[in-house]
Protein backbone atom coordinates (compact mmCIF):
# COMPACT_ATOMS: atom_id res chain seq x y z
CA UNK A 1 0.00 0.00 0.00
CA UNK A 2 2.68 2.44 0.90
CA UNK A 3 5.07 1.63 -1.92
CA UNK A 4 1.96 1.75 -4.46
CA UNK A 5 1.38 5.40 -2.80
CA UNK A 6 5.25 6.49 -2.94
CA UNK A 7 5.05 5.31 -6.92
CA UNK A 8 2.01 6.72 -7.40
CA UNK A 9 3.10 10.24 -6.08
CA UNK A 10 6.41 10.55 -7.33
CA UNK A 11 4.75 9.89 -10.96
CA UNK A 12 2.13 12.29 -10.27
CA UNK A 13 4.64 15.12 -8.96
CA UNK A 14 6.91 14.87 -12.00
CA UNK A 15 4.46 14.08 -14.47
CA UNK A 16 1.70 16.28 -13.74
CA UNK A 17 2.58 19.15 -10.81
CA UNK A 18 6.28 20.32 -12.13
CA UNK A 19 5.02 21.03 -15.42
CA UNK A 20 1.73 22.83 -14.02
CA UNK A 21 3.96 26.17 -13.29
CA UNK A 22 0.65 28.70 -12.37
CA UNK A 23 1.07 32.09 -13.08
CA UNK A 24 4.46 30.96 -13.79
CA UNK A 25 5.96 29.75 -10.93
CA UNK A 26 3.49 27.88 -8.73
CA UNK A 27 3.85 24.19 -8.34
CA UNK A 28 2.39 22.16 -6.01
CA UNK A 29 4.52 19.23 -4.39
CA UNK A 30 1.83 17.07 -4.17
CA UNK A 31 4.43 13.90 -2.57
CA UNK A 32 3.92 15.82 1.13
CA UNK A 33 0.42 13.66 1.47
CA UNK A 34 3.37 10.57 1.51
CA UNK A 35 4.97 11.74 4.86
CA UNK A 36 1.17 13.14 6.17
CA UNK A 37 -0.58 9.25 5.14
CA UNK A 38 2.38 7.47 6.44
CA UNK A 39 1.56 5.04 9.56
CA UNK A 40 2.49 6.59 12.78
CA UNK A 41 3.15 3.31 14.60
CA UNK A 42 5.81 2.77 12.46
CA UNK A 43 9.73 2.47 12.55
CA UNK A 44 11.17 6.08 12.91
CA UNK A 45 14.48 5.40 11.36
CA UNK A 46 12.83 3.59 8.68
CA UNK A 47 10.52 5.78 7.89
CA UNK A 48 12.85 9.32 7.65
CA UNK A 49 15.23 6.84 5.22
CA UNK A 50 12.23 6.45 2.98
CA UNK A 51 11.68 10.20 2.92
CA UNK A 52 14.83 10.74 2.13
CA UNK A 53 14.69 8.68 -0.81
CA UNK A 54 11.69 9.81 -2.16
CA UNK A 55 12.35 13.72 -2.39
CA UNK A 56 15.71 12.33 -3.51
CA UNK A 57 13.80 10.50 -6.63
CA UNK A 58 11.77 14.05 -7.25
CA UNK A 59 15.33 16.01 -7.00
CA UNK A 60 16.50 13.39 -9.63
CA UNK A 61 13.66 13.88 -11.86
CA UNK A 62 13.24 17.59 -11.59
CA UNK A 63 17.18 18.13 -11.76
CA UNK A 64 16.65 20.20 -8.02
CA UNK A 65 20.30 18.96 -6.43
CA UNK A 66 19.09 17.06 -2.88
CA UNK A 67 16.49 20.41 -2.40
CA UNK A 68 13.30 17.96 -1.91
CA UNK A 69 15.36 15.45 0.21
CA UNK A 70 16.44 17.99 2.78
CA UNK A 71 13.23 19.10 2.97
CA UNK A 72 11.18 15.89 2.90
CA UNK A 73 13.75 14.49 5.58
CA UNK A 74 13.40 17.39 7.81
CA UNK A 75 9.70 17.10 8.20
CA UNK A 76 9.86 13.44 8.57
CA UNK A 77 12.37 14.03 11.47
CA UNK A 78 9.65 16.74 13.02
CA UNK A 79 6.00 15.00 12.03
CA UNK A 80 6.21 13.88 15.76
CA UNK A 81 6.83 17.29 17.27
CA UNK A 82 4.05 18.71 14.76
CA UNK A 83 1.55 15.94 15.76
CA UNK A 84 2.06 16.41 19.34
CA UNK A 85 1.38 19.63 19.15
CA UNK A 86 -1.98 19.50 16.99
CA UNK A 87 -3.00 16.31 18.33
CA UNK A 88 -2.04 16.51 21.94
CA UNK A 89 -0.50 13.60 24.09
CA UNK A 90 -2.88 11.26 22.97
CA UNK A 91 -1.22 10.60 19.65
CA UNK A 92 1.20 8.71 21.33
CA UNK A 93 -1.48 5.39 22.24
CA UNK A 94 -2.05 2.79 20.58
CA UNK A 95 -5.26 3.54 19.58
CA UNK A 96 -5.12 6.87 17.98
CA UNK A 97 -6.32 6.59 14.20
CA UNK A 98 -5.31 9.85 12.07
CA UNK A 99 -9.49 9.44 10.61
CA UNK A 100 -10.67 9.87 14.07
CA UNK A 101 -9.30 13.44 14.95
CA UNK A 102 -11.44 16.59 13.88
CA UNK A 103 -11.02 17.81 10.20
CA UNK A 104 -9.44 21.10 11.64
CA UNK A 105 -6.57 19.20 13.40
CA UNK A 106 -6.22 16.97 10.33
CA UNK A 107 -5.79 20.68 8.40
CA UNK A 108 -3.27 21.83 10.75
CA UNK A 109 -1.23 19.01 10.95
CA UNK A 110 -0.84 18.74 6.65
CA UNK A 111 -0.80 23.07 6.45
CA UNK A 112 2.19 22.76 9.28
CA UNK A 113 4.11 19.50 7.50
CA UNK A 114 3.49 21.97 3.99
CA UNK A 115 4.48 25.38 5.64
CA UNK A 116 8.31 23.82 7.39
CA UNK A 117 8.62 21.80 4.33
CA UNK A 118 8.38 25.18 1.78
CA UNK A 119 9.98 27.20 3.75
CA UNK A 120 13.13 25.12 4.02
CA UNK A 121 12.86 24.18 0.35
CA UNK A 122 12.69 27.75 -1.28
CA UNK A 123 14.95 29.05 1.65
CA UNK A 124 17.72 26.48 0.21
CA UNK A 125 17.07 27.26 -3.24
CA UNK A 126 17.47 30.87 -3.29
CA UNK A 127 20.77 30.53 -0.68
CA UNK A 128 20.43 34.39 0.38
CA UNK A 129 18.64 35.59 2.96
CA UNK A 130 18.68 39.11 0.58
CA UNK A 131 15.71 37.93 -1.19
CA UNK A 132 13.70 37.20 2.11
CA UNK A 133 10.75 38.63 0.26
CA UNK A 134 10.53 36.40 -2.50
CA UNK A 135 11.23 33.24 -0.12
CA UNK A 136 8.41 34.76 1.79
CA UNK A 137 6.36 34.65 -1.65
CA UNK A 138 7.08 31.52 -2.88
CA UNK A 139 6.59 29.65 0.48
CA UNK A 140 3.19 31.62 0.82
CA UNK A 141 1.44 30.97 -2.80
CA UNK A 142 3.11 27.70 -3.31
CA UNK A 143 2.15 26.45 0.02
CA UNK A 144 -1.09 27.34 -0.34
CA UNK A 145 -1.59 25.94 -3.83
CA UNK A 146 0.02 22.72 -2.39
CA UNK A 147 -2.29 22.98 0.61
CA UNK A 148 -5.67 22.85 -1.88
CA UNK A 149 -4.33 20.24 -3.64
CA UNK A 150 -3.37 17.91 -0.52
CA UNK A 151 -6.66 18.37 0.57
CA UNK A 152 -8.53 17.67 -2.79
CA UNK A 153 -6.16 14.80 -3.14
CA UNK A 154 -7.07 13.61 0.65
CA UNK A 155 -10.92 14.26 -0.11
CA UNK A 156 -10.52 12.07 -3.44
CA UNK A 157 -8.86 9.07 -2.01
CA UNK A 158 -10.18 9.07 1.72
CA UNK A 159 -11.36 5.61 2.96
CA UNK A 160 -14.83 6.04 3.65
CA UNK A 161 -15.76 5.99 7.68
CA UNK A 162 -18.50 3.23 8.47
CA UNK B 1 32.58 2.60 24.80
CA UNK B 2 29.16 1.69 27.02
CA UNK B 3 28.30 4.78 27.03
CA UNK B 4 29.03 5.81 23.40
CA UNK B 5 26.67 2.78 22.27
CA UNK B 6 23.97 3.50 24.91
CA UNK B 7 24.22 7.17 23.41
CA UNK B 8 23.62 6.52 19.92
CA UNK B 9 21.07 4.02 20.43
CA UNK B 10 18.93 6.55 22.21
CA UNK B 11 19.46 9.91 19.74
CA UNK B 12 19.80 6.99 16.70
CA UNK B 13 16.53 8.81 14.82
CA UNK B 14 18.43 12.20 15.17
CA UNK B 15 21.63 11.10 14.09
CA UNK B 16 20.26 9.24 11.27
CA UNK B 17 18.19 12.81 10.56
CA UNK B 18 21.46 14.92 10.59
CA UNK B 19 23.68 12.63 8.42
CA UNK B 20 20.62 12.38 5.49
CA UNK B 21 20.84 16.46 5.79
CA UNK B 22 24.20 17.00 6.13
CA UNK B 23 24.43 14.07 2.77
CA UNK B 24 21.23 16.35 0.90
CA UNK B 25 22.99 19.92 1.81
CA UNK B 26 26.62 18.66 0.79
CA UNK B 27 25.41 17.72 -2.78
CA UNK B 28 23.20 20.89 -2.80
CA UNK B 29 26.13 22.99 -2.21
CA UNK B 30 28.78 20.90 -4.12
CA UNK B 31 27.04 21.71 -7.26
CA UNK B 32 26.72 25.50 -6.80
CA UNK B 33 30.03 25.60 -8.92
CA UNK B 34 29.70 25.76 -12.20
CA UNK B 35 31.98 23.06 -13.46
CA UNK B 36 31.69 20.62 -10.90
CA UNK B 37 28.84 18.27 -12.64
CA UNK B 38 25.48 17.29 -10.66
CA UNK B 39 25.85 13.66 -8.91
CA UNK B 40 22.37 13.57 -9.57
CA UNK B 41 20.92 14.69 -12.82
CA UNK B 42 17.58 13.72 -15.22
CA UNK B 43 19.87 12.70 -17.62
CA UNK B 44 19.78 9.27 -16.72
CA UNK B 45 18.68 6.43 -17.90
CA UNK B 46 15.77 5.91 -15.99
CA UNK B 47 14.43 9.29 -15.96
CA UNK B 48 15.30 10.15 -19.39
CA UNK B 49 12.94 7.09 -20.37
CA UNK B 50 10.34 8.53 -18.25
CA UNK B 51 10.58 11.82 -19.77
CA UNK B 52 10.44 10.56 -23.00
CA UNK B 53 7.81 8.56 -23.30
CA UNK B 54 5.66 11.69 -21.45
CA UNK B 55 6.90 13.99 -23.91
CA UNK B 56 5.92 11.74 -27.31
CA UNK B 57 2.43 12.60 -25.99
CA UNK B 58 1.89 15.88 -24.91
CA UNK B 59 4.32 17.05 -27.78
CA UNK B 60 0.73 16.33 -30.23
CA UNK B 61 -0.65 18.59 -28.37
CA UNK B 62 1.71 21.70 -29.30
CA UNK B 63 2.74 20.42 -32.96
CA UNK B 64 0.71 23.10 -35.16
CA UNK B 65 2.48 25.61 -33.14
CA UNK B 66 6.09 23.65 -33.48
CA UNK B 67 5.44 23.57 -37.11
CA UNK B 68 4.75 26.97 -37.34
CA UNK B 69 7.79 28.30 -35.76
CA UNK B 70 9.98 25.66 -37.66
CA UNK B 71 8.00 27.32 -40.75
CA UNK B 72 8.82 30.73 -40.13
CA UNK B 73 12.62 29.75 -39.52
CA UNK B 74 12.48 28.20 -43.00
CA UNK B 75 11.68 30.89 -44.29
CA UNK B 76 14.12 33.63 -42.83
CA UNK B 77 16.79 30.77 -43.82
CA UNK B 78 15.77 30.86 -47.34
CA UNK B 79 14.82 34.25 -48.09
CA UNK B 80 18.83 34.56 -46.88
CA UNK B 81 20.15 31.82 -49.20
CA UNK B 82 17.80 33.43 -52.06
CA UNK B 83 19.60 37.04 -51.40
CA UNK B 84 22.81 35.04 -51.91
CA UNK B 85 23.18 33.12 -54.42
CA UNK B 86 26.85 32.96 -54.73
CA UNK B 87 27.23 30.79 -52.26
CA UNK B 88 29.67 28.03 -53.81
CA UNK B 89 29.45 24.27 -52.81
CA UNK B 90 33.21 24.73 -51.92
CA UNK B 91 31.96 26.72 -49.32
CA UNK B 92 30.11 23.72 -47.92
CA UNK B 93 32.80 21.21 -47.50
CA UNK B 94 32.03 19.83 -44.09
CA UNK B 95 35.61 19.47 -42.97
CA UNK B 96 36.11 23.06 -43.16
CA UNK B 97 33.10 24.14 -41.41
CA UNK B 98 33.72 26.08 -37.91
CA UNK B 99 30.58 24.92 -36.43
CA UNK B 100 28.45 21.66 -36.14
CA UNK B 101 24.84 21.19 -35.76
CA UNK B 102 22.57 18.73 -34.53
CA UNK B 103 18.96 18.78 -33.63
CA UNK B 104 17.83 17.40 -30.60
CA UNK B 105 14.53 17.70 -28.80
CA UNK B 106 13.55 19.10 -25.13
CA UNK B 107 11.70 16.40 -23.06
CA UNK B 108 11.76 18.28 -19.79
CA UNK B 109 11.70 21.65 -18.94
CA UNK B 110 11.52 24.05 -15.98
CA UNK B 111 11.42 28.42 -15.55
CA UNK B 112 9.86 27.96 -12.24
CA UNK B 113 13.42 27.34 -9.94
CA UNK B 114 16.29 29.82 -9.69
CA UNK B 115 18.17 26.91 -11.55
CA UNK B 116 16.55 25.69 -14.21
CA UNK B 117 17.79 23.03 -16.38
CA UNK B 118 16.74 21.19 -19.51
CA UNK B 119 16.71 17.99 -20.80
CA UNK B 120 17.37 16.47 -24.74
CA UNK B 121 16.53 13.20 -26.07
CA UNK B 122 20.05 12.97 -27.67
CA UNK B 123 23.23 12.43 -25.88
CA UNK B 124 26.89 11.58 -26.22
CA UNK B 125 25.45 8.63 -29.10
CA UNK B 126 24.37 11.75 -31.10
CA UNK B 127 28.09 13.31 -30.60
CA UNK B 128 26.83 15.94 -27.57
CA UNK B 129 29.21 16.72 -24.92
CA UNK B 130 29.98 19.13 -22.15
CA UNK B 131 29.87 23.13 -23.18
CA UNK B 132 27.81 22.51 -26.88
CA UNK B 133 25.66 25.76 -27.26
CA UNK B 134 21.57 25.04 -27.28
CA UNK B 135 19.48 27.23 -29.25
CA UNK B 136 16.01 27.02 -30.78
CA UNK B 137 14.26 28.89 -34.03
CA UNK B 138 14.00 31.97 -32.33
CA UNK B 139 17.66 32.23 -30.00
CA UNK B 140 20.04 31.51 -27.50
CA UNK B 141 18.35 28.50 -24.83
CA UNK B 142 22.08 27.16 -22.50
CA UNK B 143 24.94 25.14 -22.95
CA UNK B 144 25.27 21.23 -22.50
CA UNK B 145 25.98 20.38 -19.06
CA UNK B 146 25.98 16.75 -18.83
CA UNK B 147 25.54 13.88 -21.34
CA UNK B 148 25.01 10.12 -20.82
CA UNK B 149 24.67 8.02 -23.64
CA UNK B 150 21.09 8.70 -25.10
CA UNK B 151 20.20 12.23 -22.68
CA UNK B 152 21.66 15.36 -21.92
CA UNK B 153 20.77 18.05 -19.41
CA UNK B 154 20.86 21.64 -20.28
CA UNK B 155 21.46 24.08 -17.95
CA UNK B 156 19.16 27.24 -19.77
CA UNK B 157 20.16 30.52 -19.60
CA UNK B 158 17.37 31.03 -17.01
CA UNK B 159 19.87 29.54 -14.48
CA UNK B 160 21.52 31.74 -11.62
CA UNK B 161 24.56 29.95 -12.58
CA UNK B 162 24.47 30.80 -16.32
CA UNK B 163 27.02 33.64 -18.01
CA UNK B 164 26.81 34.13 -21.33
CA UNK B 165 28.98 36.60 -23.72
CA UNK B 166 26.54 38.60 -25.54
CA UNK B 167 26.64 42.35 -27.06
CA UNK B 168 24.47 44.96 -28.91
CA UNK B 169 23.82 44.37 -32.36
CA UNK B 170 25.61 45.96 -34.90
CA UNK B 171 28.18 47.13 -32.04
CA UNK B 172 31.07 45.35 -30.61
CA UNK B 173 30.18 46.24 -26.83
CA UNK B 174 29.95 43.26 -25.11
CA UNK B 175 28.87 42.30 -21.32
CA UNK B 176 27.76 39.25 -19.59
CA UNK B 177 23.98 37.87 -19.76
CA UNK B 178 23.05 36.62 -16.25
CA UNK B 179 19.57 35.53 -14.87
CA UNK B 180 18.11 37.27 -11.44
CA UNK B 181 15.61 34.51 -11.26
CA UNK B 182 12.83 36.66 -11.36
CA UNK B 183 10.93 36.88 -14.41
CA UNK B 184 11.24 33.49 -16.96
CA UNK B 185 10.80 36.42 -19.72
CA UNK B 186 13.69 38.62 -18.60
CA UNK B 187 17.45 38.27 -17.94
CA UNK B 188 19.77 40.90 -17.28
CA UNK B 189 23.05 41.70 -19.34
CA UNK B 190 25.78 43.63 -17.27
CA UNK B 191 29.02 45.44 -18.22
CA UNK B 192 28.26 47.34 -21.02
CA UNK B 193 29.96 50.67 -20.34
CA UNK B 194 28.42 53.83 -19.81
CA UNK B 195 29.66 55.79 -23.27
CA UNK B 196 27.17 53.33 -25.14
CA UNK B 197 23.88 55.12 -26.50
CA UNK B 198 21.28 52.59 -25.80
CA UNK B 199 17.61 52.78 -26.84
CA UNK B 200 14.55 50.59 -25.56
CA UNK B 201 14.04 47.73 -28.29
CA UNK B 202 17.66 47.43 -29.48
CA UNK B 203 19.28 43.73 -30.13
CA UNK B 204 20.77 41.55 -28.27
CA UNK B 205 22.41 38.78 -30.11
CA UNK B 206 25.70 36.87 -28.76
CA UNK B 207 28.84 38.06 -28.45
CA UNK B 208 31.97 37.17 -30.53
CA UNK B 209 34.14 36.40 -26.96
CA UNK B 210 32.45 32.89 -26.62
CA UNK B 211 33.78 30.00 -27.49
CA UNK B 212 30.52 28.30 -27.35
CA UNK B 213 28.20 29.82 -29.56
CA UNK B 214 28.86 31.49 -32.91
CA UNK B 215 28.58 35.41 -33.08
CA UNK B 216 25.02 37.17 -33.93
CA UNK B 217 22.48 34.33 -32.71
CA UNK B 218 19.21 36.85 -31.53
CA UNK B 219 18.77 36.52 -27.75
CA UNK B 220 16.37 39.68 -26.94
CA UNK B 221 15.66 42.96 -27.13
CA UNK B 222 16.47 45.73 -24.30
CA UNK B 223 13.54 46.49 -22.04
CA UNK B 224 14.75 49.19 -19.25
CA UNK B 225 18.43 50.01 -18.68
CA UNK B 226 19.83 51.89 -15.46
CA UNK B 227 23.34 52.90 -14.53
CA UNK B 228 25.02 50.69 -12.07
CA UNK B 229 25.83 51.61 -8.35
CA UNK B 230 29.31 52.43 -9.86
CA UNK B 231 27.35 54.40 -12.31
CA UNK B 232 30.06 53.35 -14.86
CA UNK B 233 28.36 50.41 -16.63
CA UNK B 234 24.49 49.40 -17.46
CA UNK B 235 22.68 46.91 -15.82
CA UNK B 236 20.20 46.10 -19.03
CA UNK B 237 16.87 44.08 -18.52
CA UNK B 238 16.68 42.21 -21.92
CA UNK B 239 13.24 40.65 -23.14
CA UNK B 240 14.00 37.04 -24.42
CA UNK B 241 12.78 36.41 -27.63
CA UNK B 242 12.28 32.82 -27.47
CA UNK B 243 8.90 31.61 -24.85
CA UNK B 244 10.97 29.74 -22.37
CA UNK B 245 7.70 28.05 -21.37
CA UNK B 246 7.05 26.61 -25.19
CA UNK B 247 9.93 24.80 -26.19
CA UNK B 248 10.30 21.79 -28.05
CA UNK B 249 12.72 21.60 -31.30
CA UNK B 250 16.37 22.77 -30.42
CA UNK B 251 20.05 22.67 -32.35
CA UNK B 252 22.85 22.16 -30.50
CA UNK B 253 25.78 23.90 -31.68
CA UNK B 254 29.42 22.34 -31.58
CA UNK B 255 32.24 24.76 -32.15
CA UNK B 256 35.13 22.46 -33.79
CA UNK B 257 37.64 25.29 -32.25
CA UNK B 258 35.88 25.75 -28.58
CA UNK B 259 38.19 22.36 -26.91
CA UNK B 260 41.42 24.59 -28.21
CA UNK B 261 40.43 28.22 -26.67
CA UNK B 262 39.18 26.88 -23.47
CA UNK B 263 42.47 25.00 -22.74
CA UNK B 264 44.60 28.14 -23.95
CA UNK B 265 42.27 30.22 -21.39
CA UNK B 266 42.86 27.81 -18.85
CA UNK B 267 46.25 27.54 -19.48
CA UNK B 268 46.20 32.07 -18.49
CA UNK B 269 43.82 31.08 -15.31
CA UNK B 270 46.32 28.64 -13.83
CA UNK B 271 49.25 31.07 -14.78
CA UNK B 272 47.46 33.67 -12.45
Amino acid sequence: MNALRFLLLVAAQVLVFNKLNFFGFINPMVYILFLYWYPIKENRSAFISISFLLGLIIDIFSDTMALHAASSVTIAYLRPAIMRFVFGVNFEFQSFKLSNTTRIQQITFLALLIITHHLLFFTLEIFSFSNLLLILKKVVFTGAATLVVCLLFRTLFSVRKE
Amino acid sequence: MQQIINFIVRYKTTLLYLFFMILAISFTVQSRSYHRSRVFNSANYITGSIYEKSSNISSYFNLSSENQKLLEENQRLRRALANHPDIDTILQDTSQLKYTITTAQIIKNSYALPNNYLTLNKGSKAGLKQDMGVISPEGVLGIVEHTTANFATVQSILNAKSTINAKIKNTSYFGSLTWDGKNYNVVQLEDIPRLVNLTIGDTIVTGAMSSIFPEDIPIGTIQKFDLNQSKSFYSIDVALFNDMTNLRNVYVILNTDGPEIRELEAKIDDEQ
